[in-house]
């Protein structure tokens, strides 16, 4: 097999990998970054006179979390799969 | 605040949809859960909507769109599980999100019945509205190539999109400096 199209199509995948890898860390940043913008939306640093769904609905707390969650369920498992796909298929 | 939790679940949908059109449809699929995943999720939403339909809506009018949101996006949802089931076989299946699509984007406009700068909610239904409509080009175009990765990643893109507009949504909050005083005093 041509060694070029071997080195393209690996280097290709080596993108999609950090892509992959990228995305919840990307999207917990994002919620960090609003959290300490608007401080305001997360009422739990200023629980008094707040009633429970204020409480319980934190936004940019809720994007962290997510950011987490499909790092942790989501992408490692699929970036272990991507890995062992390339492996087989060479 | 019920905006904001369904933002969550959409974000996670786009995230899911993202992963699968940069790593393939082949390796999304060697778990067996994983290909469940978006598409249970989908669904879920979609029956969750109800509850929203119930005791969260104050006219007829949204009852009715928050119901149309409903069923479209648990017969998008239900759409997909058999499809990558392999129950359902043909493709055609697949407008049902294109379909989905369209009834949310109509839902959300019809059913704003203030102009776009009365208040933040209302330009962000007519926002979301129209992301809806013209973002359902994304998925009518997945429907006839189902294993293209950039219209793939276009569909997510616009679930992404809609999620942080649904983010972005407060109960009364000015748009761009414009605040209707008929909208009420400005809150969370």
């Amino acid at each position: 097999m041509n060694t070029t199209f071997v080195t393209e199509a690996a280097q290709q995948h080596d993108i999609r990998a950090h892509a992959i890898s990228l995305l919840g860390p990307l999207v917990s940043a994002a919620g960090l970054v609003w959290a300490i913008l608007q401080p305001d939306r997360i009422t739990l640093l200023h629980p008094r006179g707040q009633g429970f769904w204020w409480l319980a609905v934190e936004p940019p707390l809720y994007v962290v979390v997510a950011g987490i969650v499909f790092t942790l369920v989501v992408a490692r498992p699929l970036l272990a799969d991507l890995e062992r796909h390339r492996a087989t298929t060479g | 605040m019920v905006h904001w939790l369904f933002a969550v679940g959409i974000l996670f949908v786009g995230l899911c949809l993202f992963a699968e059109a940069l790593a393939g449809r082949e390796v999304w699929h060697m778990r067996r859960w994983r290909k469940y995943l978006w598409p249970g999720l989908t669904f879920v939403l979609g029956v969750f909507l109800w509850p929203v339909m119930a005791f969260f809506t104050n006219s007829a009018i949204h009852m009715y769109a928050h119901g149309s949101w409903a069923d479209a996006l648990m017969l998008a949802g239900a759409a997909e599980l058999g499809l990558v089931h392999g129950r359902l076989k043909s493709p055609l299946w697949r407008f049902t999100w294109p379909l989905a699509f369209l009834v949310t984007g109509t839902a959300f406009i019809v059913h704003e019945q203030n102009p776009w700068f009365f208040a933040r909610s209302a330009f962000l239904h007519h926002l979301i509205g129209w992301t809806f409509i013209i973002g359902a080009l994304a998925p009518l175009a997945l429907a006839f190539r189902p294993r293209s990765a950039a219209f793939q990643a276009a569909f997510a893109a616009v679930i992404v999109v809609v999620s942080i507009q649904l983010f972005s949504d407060r109960d009364v909050a000015p748009i761009f400096g414009h605040l209707s005083p008929l909208a009420g005093q400005q809150h969370r």
